[in-house]
């Protein structure tokens, strides 16, 4: 019964989806004909000469009026049906197919309520409830200046959402339910001839490795990123349809931006914590497919937000961040489809799920009408001054876009491999994380190098005096810390490479801040903690964009300790052995199996960590075997500082066996490092990210409304 | 002239992606193939980087923890995406070649700690390469199980 109301909800709001699209653009036939014009036969132009004449400013109005208000009407009614689901999901209800397959009896009420995007149709939901909330935060802002924009906004909201929405109504349906035929127990939206409602008594389960505080707010987080980029491409189409190409759509996006490459960067971040936690096999990213999908759209999403710069500084590059905005569009509905259909590990299986033929339609529709968007306005875009100078700040941006397209050309390469050997060569051909490694190696180490010099570049000219004369120092300072690191830690060349950049770029971040604020503290006579508090406050996008620079060096630290200077080992140990690594020494105590809580047996070992002789604490690597999934978790136990991670795995231990327990034990140099960086990152995006600067975004009283600063920064 | 220069830089960052692609992928690239596949030319593959998929036949599964050796045994699946299908889906196809005496089948070596995902009639996708003994050394070993979870969760062991 709520099933059946839920999915009532789910069809109205497909259609309320509906009718705002088709409101929106109706709401302005000089656009529409515009899209008719486009179509090379007679009807088609007689309709848009029709349309030309309907132009009608009142009924215009309340269209958009229409439209937004049918907008604004999805997210409450989505709030709904997914209120609904998490009933359903609380409650055991069991006899919906979505709840019998992502929950089981024995599971915790919270874990019941994040299995909603546990599983694909639900996430489906989950998606577009968040696409909803966000295209409805965007139709409530101030609108005045940007009147035109508005229905074109709405319409590619809705059209997103009414995609997603169709994807649950027509083909994942959350709400199905099972019902027993003559033919078996299968899933159906309403109820076949001659069946009954079919309830099993338990269901499947959540997968244990899925139930881990990281795998909670992970699938959120690169959502939330996922669905705010979708703003700011609605923005790039508005702004193409009614021709006004100015940066007028970079400056109102600006912070939609930035919010979600941080929701999308902390969504990458958590999902490597939480394959270091639970995956167990003492990596954070392996290159996986999944990863890979959602590593994609962060690479142009991180192009876009360097390129916008240039647009806004010099007036060049304007046909590029169209073609960035409309790339990170569709990457995010690649990612999307990729990390919830549970097809992944051969590129062959995209043909299993019944959607994946629907997806990549959608992509390729929007992707060709988008680009015939921009070669239709491809005059509007032309570039306001000239690239001079290679060594300028706009040339060295340029080279940083093309460098981060690299990557992602490498990426994409990698993951339709499979399919264009075959297709060429007859042979199916996959690569691993090697390739992956070896490629994108060398691009990673000039991206730094760019993140070294750019800050200290001008725009529009640039020349190596100039920039040697201000690099000098922090290259001094670079060398110093790489002969150290050379002489007392790794001789390895990678790591010296990688080390000399790190300190490079550090050190010029550094420098940049510290003669900003000797400015300010001569020119203001402001003391220097004044000077760097106030240094920052005045350009919170620069120096926001610095720490973040500072965040990633950090992360980079982290990065190059694990992948170069891992080490690991292995065997079974009797009580009371030991075994050394990397300077630790490990005594096997105890162990214990005892029944957990979820429906959980538990194997836990107690093993003594010892460095030098001196005690240091006590470590319980675990294994928790599922009886409802019959499945068993691998819980490492980790022993973090900052200069390595002790991390042992318990392989094995049979209690009947009198040959002990299995370890395996890494010791993964500097890997903290990646996850201070990431908070640190967390600091620099909510320095330039926070919002109070922008008036626009400030309720102002009528009549007393300041000057509007889009021309700050 | 000015344009020239840009034009030149491009062109080299261009060409500097095709090699590194090329140069990772002709060294690193896998070979993904079927038990049937491996079984009819293995000669001409021995020693080459191959990627193998699967079904895991539970009771070959034998596990020493002294030395981290894991040995199993893998049937024929089809690698084609409509092939599966028509064999009822992923599931069922695994579950076909399991109970299938007449399945073409392999065995694996893989020396390292036991998956938790390893069990019977698992997709057990392999990378490694192919003895002239007949015996497949995995030094990479990745698990699915689609008949319990809509969910695939990348569960790595080994690199």
């Amino acid at each position: 019964m709520i099933a059946n109301f839920g999915f009532g909800i789910l069809l109205i709001t497909f259609f309320v989806t509906v009718y705002s699209a088709v409101a929106a653009s109706f709401s302005n036939p000089k656009g529409l004909a515009f899209f008719f014009r486009g179509v090379p036969t007679k009807r088609a132009r007689l309709i848009a000469d029709w349309l030309d004449n309907r132009d009608n400013p009142q009924r215009a109005a309340s269209m958009v009026e229409s439209a937004r208000r049918a907008m604004l009407l999805t997210w409450p009614l989505l709030t709904l049906a997914a209120g609904l689901l998490i009933y359903l999901l609380i409650n055991n209800h069991f006899e919906v197919q979505f709840v019998y397959e992502v929950t089981s009896r024995s599971m915790p009420t919270y874990l019941k309520v994040t299995a909603w995007w546990g599983g694909q149709a639900g996430s489906l939901l989950f998606w577009s409830w968040l696409m909803s909330a966000f295209a409805s935060l965007v139709t409530l802002r101030k609108w005045d200046r940007d009147r035109e924009f508005l229905p074109w906004v709405i319409l590619v909201s809705c059209v997103t959402l009414a995609f997603f929405i169709g994807m649950t109504v027509f083909f994942e349906n959350p709400f199905a339910q099972l019902y027993q035929t003559p033919a078996g127990v299968d899933a159906h939206i309403l109820q076949p001839a001659n069946s009954i409602l079919f309830t099993p008594e338990d269901g499947r389960g959540l997968n244990p490795l899925l139930r881990h505080p990281g795998m909670i707010i992970h699938p959120p987080m690169l959502y939330l990123g996922f669905v705010s980029f979708v703003i700011p491409f609605a923005f790039a189409i508005a702004a193409l349809i009614t021709g006004r190409t100015d940066d007028r759509w970079i400056r109102i996006t600006r912070r939609w931006t930035l919010w979600a490459w941080l929701f999308l960067t902390f969504g990458l971040v958590l999902g490597g914590r939480w394959a270091y936690d639970v995956l167990g096999w003492g990596g954070y990213w392996g290159w996986d497919p999944v990863e890979i999908a959602a590593f994609m759209p962060w690479l142009t999403g991180t192009a876009f937000l360097h390129s916008v710069m240039i647009q806004e500084k010099r007036g060049m590059l304007k046909h590029w961040n169209m073609l960035l905005v409309i790339l990170t569009y569709d990457l995010v509905i690649f990612g999307t489809f990729l990390t919830r259909s549970g097809v992944l590990s051969s590129v062959h299986a995209f043909a299993q799920s019944a959607i994946g033929p629907l997806f990549f339609g959608y992509i390729v529709i929007t992707f060709v009408a988008s680009v015939g968007l921009i070669i239709y306005r491809w005059g509007g875009l032309k570039s306001e001054t000239e690239m001079t100078s290679l060594l300028s700040r706009e040339a060295l941006f340029l080279f940083n876009n093309l460098l981060f397209m690299s990557i992602l050309v490498v990426c994409f390469w990698g993951v339709i491999y499979p399919l264009t050997s075959e297709l060429f060569t007859g042979a199916k051909v996959t690569v691993g994380p090697a390739y992956y490694e070896r490629a994108n190696g060398p691009l990673f180490a000039t991206l730094m190098f760019l993140m070294g010099i750019a800050p200290l570049s001008a725009w529009g000219h640039s020349t190596m005096k100039t920039l040697g004369h201000a690099i000098w120092k922090p290259t001094v300072g670079a060398m110093a810390v790489t002969a150290i690191v050379f002489a007392t830690y790794a001789r390895n060349a990678y790591a010296v490479i990688g080390f000399f950049l790190v300190a490079l770029v550090i050190f010029v971040t550094l420098y940049e801040y510290w003669r900003g604020a000797r400015a300010r503290q001569k020119g203001q006579g402001e003391n220097i903690f004044t000077a760097f508090w106030n240094l920052t406050g005045r350009d919170r996008r620069r120096y926001g964009g610095y720490i973040i620079h500072l965040s990633m060096m950090l992360m980079a630290i982290g990065i190059l300790g694990i992948e170069l200077f891992q080490v690991e080992t292995q065997g079974t140990l009797e009580v009371g052995q030991q075994k050394s690594i990397g300077g630790y020494d490990v005594v096997y105590e105890d162990i214990a199996r005892f029944t957990g809580s979820d429906g959980r047996e538990v194997t836990r070992a107690v093993l003594g960590v010892y460095q030098d002789g001196a005690y240091l604490g006590e470590l319980n690597p675990r294994i928790d075997y599922y009886f409802d999934a019959q499945q068993s978790m691998t819980i490492p136990g980790q022993r973090s500082t900052l200069k390595d991670d002790l991390y042992i795995l318990l392989v094995n231990w049979e209690p009947a066996s009198a040959t002990g327990a299995t370890f395996k034990i890494f010791v993964n140099p500097l890997v903290n490092w990646l996850w201070m960086g990431s908070l640190l990152f967390l600091v620099g995006i909510v320095i330039a990210a926070w919002p109070d600067k922008d008036p626009e975004r400030v309720v102002v009283p009528a009549g007393k409304r300041v000057r509007q600063a889009s021309a700050a920064d | 002239m000015k344009i020239n220069k840009f034009v030149i830089g491009g062109l080299l960052i261009l060409g500097a992606v095709v090699f590194l692609i090329w140069n990772a992928a002709s060294s690193t690239s896998e070979f993904f193939m079927t038990v049937d596949e491996l079984n009819a030319k293995s000669s001409d593959i021995v020693d080459k980087n191959l990627r193998v998929s699967g079904a895991v036949i539970g009771d070959t599964i034998r596990y020493d923890p002294q030395s981290l050796t894991l040995t199993f045994e893998v049937a024929h699946v089809p690698a084609d995406g409509p092939e599966i299908e028509t064999e009822g889906g992923l599931a069922e196809a695994l579950h076909q070649a399991v109970i299938d005496p007449s399945r073409e089948r392999m065995t694996i070596v893989y020396v390292g700690v036991k998956p938790d995902l390893l069990r019977h009639e698992a997709q057990a996708i392999v990378t490694g390469h192919l003895a002239a003994d007949g015996v497949f050394y995995a030094d990479e070993l990745l698990l699915k199980c689609p008949t319990r979870y809509e969910e695939a969760v990348p569960d790595q062991a080994g690199n």
